[in-house]
């Protein structure tokens, strides 16, 4: 049961993927909807996780809020066909390519290291509830936790501060 | 085999579609005769006795009609919009408890769909998620009205889903559990235990009802489909049974809201007094109650629509970003304030 959740799922997020940067679709619009079923997808490894809390949040969060922004955005500005913003310059067409190989390379060179005599111990029926995660982020975590909230005002004022000079 | 754990979810599942679909049909009625009472006329009362069955001749009349798909549209967003916005709110309700765990064939059945840790947080997610089927439907449209009011849906449920947040937490402070069948099981007893009451969440209370009407685009926060500015906003260029499909998913969204109120704030299926019997009159008696409630709210939504005149789009932002918001965060550190003095003992 689990496993045909898991191929499904799979596919459906490499499908989405491509379809988000494979030059077939060139409607901007219909890109972010794929984006935003690739980000339900993602939700869903959470859940088969047992993750529920994370992957709620990566639904509320990313597909429902932040990917709904970016569709507004790309609705106003009512991008109809890309063809004429298509690559060009020297750092685009040739750096980029090398760049994204590279950073592919990387990841697939770090995670083949740490997997090399890792353990996976099976998660308890308490792992990732509301409770357990809460618990860890007020006590082991709570250092980091305020600093990132701490991080997030800072960078909300910034942004209203640039985007409204005379408020 | 058709009593296993996965047949018992499927019936329940099947049950609960029909029931909101029977309880759509139902609300156009009482939406129609009502608004005629409001505004002394009397409304459809030709089809069946006090016109009860227009839904059907409705429904029949949905189907008959020739579907137009405009010639620019993009025809595969312009057909998944409709159906996205019915799936995802009926999803919302699917963590809602509409009674107790009962004792059906010699077996204990929960009278809800799913109950996981953190059950509100699919509510959440699934209205959530409502916002991009009228998004895909005002801009595959390719019309400026629809995309006009799709635009205004988008900003305004975003921006109403913060207060509607916040003044949940009040609620999930005071019960201290994510699960929705905890918080109807813990405001058992007199209703003076029910979480508007006894949890102190009057003001969260109000500020989710308000965000409420704005959630489901109803009057007076219906901006998305302001008649007298956008024809009828995202929904402009759907016809027959995919715009019926709209329309079902508006109701279902006020259905499921209405139940998230009660549940959360009024008790749920509690009766609100105890009672001298058990069994099976008492599970019954607590799914009237429940129905009793939702019935009384969604009085209230058809009241509300005939009534009060339309907000102007910058006072519906206003009244979102700098009164709901500010008050749902006050109501939030009240709570806290409140539960750590240990005035609220749950």
């Amino acid at each position: 049961m689990e496993s045909i959740a898991f191929i499904v799922l799979s596919i459906l997020a490499l499908a989405s993927a491509l379809v988000v940067v494979l030059p077939v679709v060139r409607n901007a619009v219909v890109c972010a909807l794929a984006l935003a079923v690739n980000l339900i997808c993602v939700a869903g490894f959470f859940f088969l996780l047992q993750a529920q809390f994370i992957g709620f949040l990566q639904i509320i969060v990313y597909a429902g809020a932040i990917m709904v922004l970016i569709l507004f955005v790309l609705m106003l500005l009512n991008v109809h066909d890309e063809r004429h913003l298509g690559s060009s310059g020297f750092f685009q067409r040739y750096l980029g390519p090398l760049l994204a190989v590279g950073f592919v390379a990387l990841l697939v060179t770090s995670l083949v290291a740490s997997l090399q005599g890792a353990e996976f111990p099976r998660a308890g029926a308490a792992y990732g509830t509301v409770a357990t995660l809460g618990q860890e982020l007020f006590t082991r975590f709570f250092y980091p936790f305020e600093a990132i909230s701490l991080l997030l005002v800072v960078a909300m004022i910034g942004a209203v501060l640039l985007a409204k000079r005379r408020l | 085999m058709l009593i296993s754990p996965v047949a018992v979810s499927l019936y329940k599942v099947l049950i609960i579609v029909n029931v909101l679909m029977g309880g759509v049909a139902g609300m156009t009625w009482v939406e129609r005769r009502l608004s005629a009472v409001i505004q002394y006329r009397l409304g459809p009362n030709r089809v069946g006795p006090f016109g009860l069955l227009q839904p059907i001749a409705d429904g029949i009349k949905f189907m008959m009609k020739e579907e137009v798909v405009p010639a620019e549209a993009n025809k595969l967003i312009f057909t998944l919009a409709p159906a996205l916005s019915l799936v995802t709110a009926m999803c919302a309700f699917s963590v809602v408890p509409f009674g107790p765990t009962v004792e059906l064939f010699g077996r204990e059945i929960a009278l809800v769909i799913v109950n996981v840790d953190g059950g509100i947080l699919v509510a959440l997610a699934a209205t959530s998620l409502g916002v991009y089927g009228i998004v895909m439907a005002g801009w595959s449209s390719n019309s400026k009205y629809s995309l006009m009011g799709g635009l205004r849906a988008s900003a305004q449920m975003i921006s109403y889903e913060l207060a509607l947040l916040l003044s949940l937490i009040g609620v999930v402070l005071v019960s201290g559990t994510l699960r929705p069948v905890e918080i109807v099981a813990q405001q058992a007893g007199w209703f003076w235990n029910w979480n508007v009451f006894g949890g102190w969440q009057l003001l969260g209370f109000v500020i989710f009802v308000v965000a409420g009407y704005a959630e489901t685009n109803r009057l007076p926060f219906d901006m998305p489909e302001a008649e007298s500015e956008l024809v009828a906003g995202y929904h402009t260029e759907y016809s027959a049974m995919k715009f019926s499909m709209f329309f079902m998913a508006e109701y279902i969204n006020m259905i499921t809201v209405s139940a998230l109120a009660v549940t959360l704030f009024l008790g749920g299926y509690q009766l609100g007094f105890p009672v001298p019997f058990s069994g099976w009159p008492l599970w019954m008696l607590q799914i009237l109650a429940f129905v009793g409630k939702l019935a009384v709210f969604l009085f209230v939504f058809v009241w509300v629509r005939w009534t009060l005149p339309r907000f102007r789009y910058d006072q519906l932002m206003a009244l979102g970003w700098k009164g709901l918001l500010p008050l749902a965060l006050a109501n939030l550190m009240f709570t806290a304030l409140l539960v750590a003095l240990d005035v609220i003992k749950r």
